[in-house]
């Protein structure tokens, strides 16, 4: 009773207190309002439980790499098996048809290495052009480029075959390689960067230098877009890397496969050959690992560039 | 002053594989749907000759049930799929920015990481997890007295609509969370001498500035739903619930490589541009509409 009442009164007390200096009062009761250890720790268990359902499918693949095609079927997924053959796993992966397997990964490197790369050097001087300079026909470009990002991928990978087919270079690297070039999103990016990061002074003093317009982009406003320059690889490098109905459409010869495809060509023999769900799990770890440290690694990156991408919403 | 030809010498690598690669095949795909084709001989043997059929390809495409089918779906699946992820994008963003939350950027990036893993890998791993006798969760769920059938007819549309619900909530919520970094700390400053709790500065200062990040997110993932082609295509030999023209993006594939119907392919092809771009341009002039109600 006796120590109820003393707390009431301290609680009047300090409410007294907060009266009579709102401000500060409000202002600190918020704070410790947002930092309760019971809010924290219901946000924090609503967060980690969040984590797990995006952990699962990781989770599971890695586990099951590690079983034979019996175990994978026989045990519980959510653990490992009765013998751990990890290693023996990666080698059938990596040996099978001859040695496919790395042949669809050094592809789909090949495929993102270079298509991000070309794709944002165009992209960088398309955008720091419309950016930069006022010359007839740039709302048209800007447009048409616009158009260019709401039509769908998909909906351009079909007419892409019947125009490359007409050509004759359907089936070969080019076919997947050349769409791969174009970043729509990527010259949105660099024009609102070059527009905001470039300063038109600097040009001009490099043209009382004597600079060439070609050398003013290259030498002075290139260095300036390096974080869009990385934000416009990465989205192309991924979008690449995961693109499946582009090089469906186009390829036909195994050896010229993105491991995309390549995976699942496998995953689609797993009816008639069980022993393809264990290098199907086993090929699915592989491309899985090393993105997966990518994104951990580069995430701060994507964040800084996504910032950038919003304003144009 | 300057030169005339240099924006355009910096321009023509772009513009010349822009051009190659998406204006010119959209043209050509608009004249393909406005042709049939005749094949001559049993076998084609003879030679193709194209004529003009006029809007005979559009009709035949919008009268074909099966189409006119997977739209609905698409329709449908858009409506669920994007609210559930733009609304538990916001949430988990809310959730990471807010002072309760501990560990933010680990979170931040376990929610990430699945935009990096491809659409097929995606699939592959979500098969396994839906395939009775392989899947842990079947077998889980099994033990409580639940028997779902994820690949069965009814269900493979809402498991299709997991896979694609994991692999971008955790991107689309980066870009909301960006948007929430960029907002001034003294809008909090005075929410917090208004007395504002949480709540309150979640609906009335975060979520109406976040407004543009959303608006992007939600139109990205409407291009995305109606090029739904690899998750579908990939579930197709488990599942006995998706036809091969299950999605528009499946028909038209279907049609150009299966029933060798290009002109048909190409009409829908044509279709799902417009409706993509349609919906683009709608979502966009709702968004700047609001914007000037304001």
């Amino acid at each position: 009773m006796n120590t109820t009442d003393q707390t009431n009164a301290a609680e009047q007390r300090t409410s007294g207190r907060r009266k009579a200096t709102p401000v500060t009062g409000a202002r600190s009761r918020t704070r410790s309002a947002g930092r309760k250890p019971t809010t924290t720790i219901i946000v924090t268990a609503i967060l980690a439980l969040v984590a797990v359902y995006f952990l699962v499918p990781v989770y599971w693949v890695v586990i099951n790499a590690t079983k034979s095609t019996e175990d994978l079927f026989g045990t519980n997924g959510f653990w490992f098996g009765n013998d751990f053959l990890l290693i023996e796993n990666i080698r059938a992966v990596l040996s099978a048809n001859g040695g496919v397997f790395p042949r669809w990964a050094l592809n789909s490197v090949l495929y993102s290495g270079v298509g991000s790369v070309l794709a944002t050097y165009f992209a960088c001087a398309a955008g720091y052009a419309l950016a930069k300079y006022r010359f007839p026909g740039r709302r048209f470009v800007y447009v048409l480029v616009l158009g260019g990002v709401l039509v769908p991928g998909t909906a351009v990978a079909l007419p892409l075959f019947f125009l490359f087919s007409s050509l004759g270079i359907t089936n070969t690297y080019w076919s997947v390689l050349i769409p791969s070039l174009v970043s729509p999103f990527g010259l949105f990016l660099a024009s609102i960067y070059a527009s905001a990061a470039v300063p038109d002074d600097l040009l001009e003093a490099g043209r009382i230098d004597g600079v060439g317009e070609l050398g003013l982009f290259h030498r002075l406003a290139l260095p300036q877009l390096t974080p869009a320059i990385v934000t416009i690889v990465l989205f192309q490098f991924v979008a690449i890397w995961n693109n499946y109905m582009l090089p469906l459409v186009m390829l036909a010869d195994e050896k010229l496969y993105p491991i995309t495809l390549g995976l699942d060509n496998w995953q689609a023999q797993t009816d008639r050959l069980p022993e393809f769900y264990q290098l199907t799990t086993g090929g699915a770890l592989l491309s899985v690992i090393p993105l997966a440290i990518l994104i951990l690694v580069l995430q701060r990156f994507w964040r800084g560039g996504l910032t950038e991408g919003s304003i144009k919403g | 002053m300057r030169s005339k030809s240099a924006p355009w010498i910096l321009l023509a690598p772009f513009l010349v594989v822009f051009i190659s690669t998406m204006i010119v095949p959209i043209l050509m795909a608009i004249g393909y749907s406005f042709s049939s084709i005749e094949r001559s001989g049993l076998l084609g043997e003879g030679g193709v000759t194209r004529s003009f059929a006029g809007v005979e390809n559009y009709v035949a495409a919008l009268s074909n049930a099966n189409f006119i089918e997977s739209i609905g779906r698409m329709i449908l699946f858009g409506i669920v799929q994007v609210t559930v992820m733009i609304v538990a994008a916001t949430l988990l963003a809310l959730l990471l920015e807010s002072a309760s939350a501990k560990f933010p950027g680990f979170f931040r990036a376990t929610y990430f990481l699945p935009y990096g893993i491809p659409g097929v890998i995606a699939t592959i791993l979500w098969s396994y997890l839906y395939i009775p006798g392989l899947s842990p969760i079947v077998d889980v769920l099994g033990l409580v007295g639940i028997n779902i059938d994820f690949l069965g007819p009814n269900m493979v549309l809402w498991s299709i609509a997991n896979i694609v619900t994991w692999t971008y909530t955790g991107y689309n919520m980066l870009i909301i969370i960006a948007q929430l970094k960029a907002i001034p700390g003294e809008l909090y400053e005075a929410a917090k001498i208004d007395g504002a709790g949480a709540f309150k500065v979640a609906t009335s200062i975060q979520l109406p500035l976040i407004r543009p990040a959303l608006m992007l997110t939600i139109i990205f993932s409407i291009i995305g739903t109606l090029q739904l082609f690899a998750e579908p295509q990939l579930l197709q030999s488990m599942s006995a619930g998706i036809t091969s023209e299950y999605t528009p993006n499946m028909s038209a594939y279907a049609f150009a490589f299966q029933y060798n119907d290009i002109g048909m392919a190409a009409a829908q092809a044509v279709i799902i541009a417009v409706s993509a771009f349609a919906l683009s341009a709608i979502a966009l002039g709702i968004s700047s509409w609001t914007e000037k109600r304001r």
